[in-house]
C-alpha cells in the first residue's frame, strides 16, 4: 500500500461519521460541495484529522484545502516520519 | 464608429436572469434572500427590523405603539440613562463640538480621549489603556497588529466575529480549538513550534450561550506553553469581579493576562472599544496598529459619556448584586416553566432560551413581542449550525416586578406558539 493509499484510507475513517449522506469518496471528493459540510462540520472533522495522525492543519491551510486529495496531500507532507 | 456596445435585436431584456447581466454579484446571495421572504410569508414580522421609536429608560421603549420591557440589550449595568453620564456627554457636546473629524494619530485626540484612558486604566489597575472607536475595531487592531507572519493565533471555536475578522487582517497562523476545552487547547499548542510567537485568545463570556470560560485552567495550560493571552470582556466588564473588571478578575487570574479587550456598547452604555495592558512596551500600538490608525476617533461627547460611566462602574456593587439577583431568578423561572437554556445555572447576564428550529424561535420570538417582551432572536451563522436560540439580556435597572412580568409573558407566549406545555 503506497503511503497516499494508507493515509486516505484513514482519512475515509475519519470522515465516515460526518458522512450522512454515504457519498463516495475519491481525490476529487469535495468537503463543501460533494460531503456539503457546514464550517462546524469541518471544524470537527479537521480536529479529529489532527488527533488521528499527530498534526496542526491550521485555518490558512485549510482554505486551500478543497478536495479529499488535497487534505491528503496535506497530510503527507505534515506527519511525521512513522 | 459608435462607443456603444451592440445588442443583438433577438436578445429580449425580459429573458435574463438577472436585470444586472451574469455576473451579478449579488446573486450569491439568493439562497438567503429566499430563506428570508419565504418566512415573512408566513406572516411574521422580520426580527431584524425593529425600531424602538421612543427609549424611555434602559428598560423600557416604545415598539409600534407599544410599551415593550427591552430584554435583548447589552445596557447590563444601565448606563444609558444615567444622569451624570448624560450630563457629560452634552457639556462635551456644548465645549468640543459634534465630533473630532480626524484620526486619533492626527487631529483626532481630544483632552476628553485621554481621560477616557485614564478612566480605564485606573479601572482595571493597568499601565496601559488604548481607546478604538469601536470594540469590533479594538479586536481587529490588536489582534492583527500583536501576532504577525511565523506567529501563531490560537482561538476558541466559538469566538466573536471580530476575533476572527482580527486574525484574517493579520498574517499569522491559526488554530482553532473546541470550545472551552482545555484539553483541545493544551493538545493543540503541544504541537506548535516551541519557538514560535504564540497569542491564546479568550472570551470571558461567550455572547451566544452566555457561558462563562474556565480561565484558571486555560491560561495555566497557555502559560505552560510560553503563549501570551488576550481576553475578551466584552460581556463581563462591569459586572464580574470585586471591581467588576470581568470573569478574569472574578477567577482570580489577572496577573497571568496580558492583554484585556472591552467596549463600550455593553456595560458602559455607549459605543467605542478599548485595550488594556501592563506590557511595558503596549504604547507603540498607537503607531503600527491600522484600525487605530486609519479611522476617525470617537466624539468628544461619547469619550466623555464613557469615562463618566466607567468611573461609575468602579463603585456598582449594588447595581451588580441586583443584576446576579435577577439573572438567576429568570434563568430558574424560566427553567421552572418547562424551557431549555443553554447553561445549566446562570452563569452571567445573557440567558439563552435554545428552540429546535427557525420557524419556533420566530413565532415565540414574535409571541413575547406581542406580549411586551423585547429579545434578541440568533440564528446560523451567529450561532453553531442548526441552533437557534432567543438569546435574553438583563439588566441592573430591571425591577423585580419587570422580571415578573417577563415570567409571565414567557408562560403565555410559550403556550400559545406551543413551545412548552
Amino acid at each position: 500500500m503506497t503511503e497516499h493509499d494508507e493515509i486516505f484510507e484513514r482519512v475515509a475513517e475519519q470522515i465516515e461519521p460526518f458522512n450522512k449522506k454515504g457519498v463516495d469518496l475519491t481525490d476529487a471528493t469535495t468537503f463543501a460541495g460533494d460531503l456539503e459540510w457546514d464550517s462546524l462540520t469541518v471544524m470537527d472533522f479537521v480536529a479529529a484529522v489532527e488527533d488521528e495522525f499527530d498534526i496542526l492543519i491550521t485555518m490558512n491551510m485549510q482554505a486551500d484545502i478543497e478536495t479529499i486529495g488535497q487534505l491528503v496531500a496535506t497530510i503527507a507532507k505534515l506527519k511525521k516520519p512513522s | 464608429m459608435t462607443d456603444a456596445i451592440d445588442t443583438p435585436e433577438d436578445v429580449s431584456l425580459a429573458d435574463l436572469p438577472s436585470p444586472h447581466g451574469p455576473h451579478d454579484l449579488l446573486s450569491k446571495f439568493k439562497p438567503l434572500i429566499n430563506e428570508r421572504e419565504a418566512l415573512l410569508a408566513t406572516g411574521v414580522r422580520d426580527p431584524f427590523s425593529i425600531v424602538m421609536t421612543d427609549v424611555k429608560s434602559p428598560t423600557l421603549a416604545v415598539i409600534q405603539g407599544k410599551d415593550t420591557i427591552l430584554l435583548g440589550t447589552y445596557n447590563y449595568m444601565g448606563m444609558t440613562f444615567d444622569p451624570d453620564v448624560v450630563a457629560a456627554g452634552k457639556k462635551a457636546l456644548d465645549e468640543f463640538g459634534a465630533g473630532t473629524t480626524g484620526s486619533r494619530v492626527l487631529n483626532g485626540t481630544y483632552q476628553g480621549h485621554r481621560e477616557c484612558e485614564d478612566a480605564l486604566r485606573e479601572f482595571y489597575g493597568m499601565k496601559s489603556a488604548i481607546v478604538f472607536s469601536t470594540g469590533y475595531q479594538a479586536n481587529l487592531g490588536v489582534i492583527s497588529t500583536l501576532a504577525g507572519k511565523g506567529d501563531y493565533i490560537i482561538l476558541d471555536a466559538d469566538s466573536h466575529a471580530s476575533i476572527y475578522d482580527g486574525c484574517w487582517l493579520g498574517n499569522a497562523e491559526i488554530v482553532r480549538f473546541r470550545h472551552n476545552s482545555v484539553d483541545d487547547l493544551d493538545k493543540r499548542l503541544g504541537r506548535l513550534p516551541k519557538e514560535a510567537g504564540k497569542l491564546v485568545v479568550l472570551e470571558g463570556v461567550y455572547s451566544m450561550f452566555g457561558d462563562v470560560a474556565p480561565l484558571p485552567e486555560m491560561v495555566a495550560v497557555a502559560k505552560k506553553h510560553g503563549a501570551m493571552i488576550l481576553c475578551d470582556e466584552a460581556h463581563g466588564m462591569g459586572f464580574f469581579g470585586a471591581n467588576g473588571r470581568g470573569v478574569y478578575e472574578e477567577m482570580g487570574v489577572e496577573a497571568d493576562i496580558d492583554f484585556v479587550v472591552g467596549t463600550f456598547s455593553k456595560s458602559v452604555g455607549t459605543v467605542g472599544g478599548f485595550c488594556v495592558s501592563n506590557h511595558p512596551d503596549f504604547e507603540v500600538l498607537r503607531l503600527v496598529c491600522r484600525p487605530y490608525i486609519f479611522t476617525a476617533s470617537l466624539p468628544p461627547s461619547v469619550v466623555a459619556t464613557a469615562a463618566t460611566s466607567i468611573r461609575k462602574l468602579m463603585h456598582a456593587g449594588d447595581k451588580r448584586a441586583h443584576l446576579w439577583k435577577n439573572s438567576r431568578r429568570l434563568h430558574q423561572g424560566l427553567r421552572d416553566l418547562g424551557y431549555s437554556i443553554a447553561t445549566e445555572t446562570a452563569q452571567s447576564a445573557i440567558i439563552a432560551v435554545m428552540l429546535p428550529d427557525q420557524e419556533r424561535a420566530v413565532s415565540l420570538w414574535q409571541a413575547l413581542l406581542e406580549g411586551g417582551v423585547y429579545v434578541n432572536l440568533a440564528r446560523p451563522p451567529a450561532t453553531p449550525a442548526g441552533t437557534y436560540l432567543l438569546r435574553c439580556s438583563l439588566c441592573a435597572d430591571h425591577s423585580d416586578e419587570q422580571v415578573g412580568q417577563i415570567l409571565d409573558i414567557f408562560a403565555a407566549a410559550g403556550r400559545a406558539v406551543g413551545c412548552i406545555a
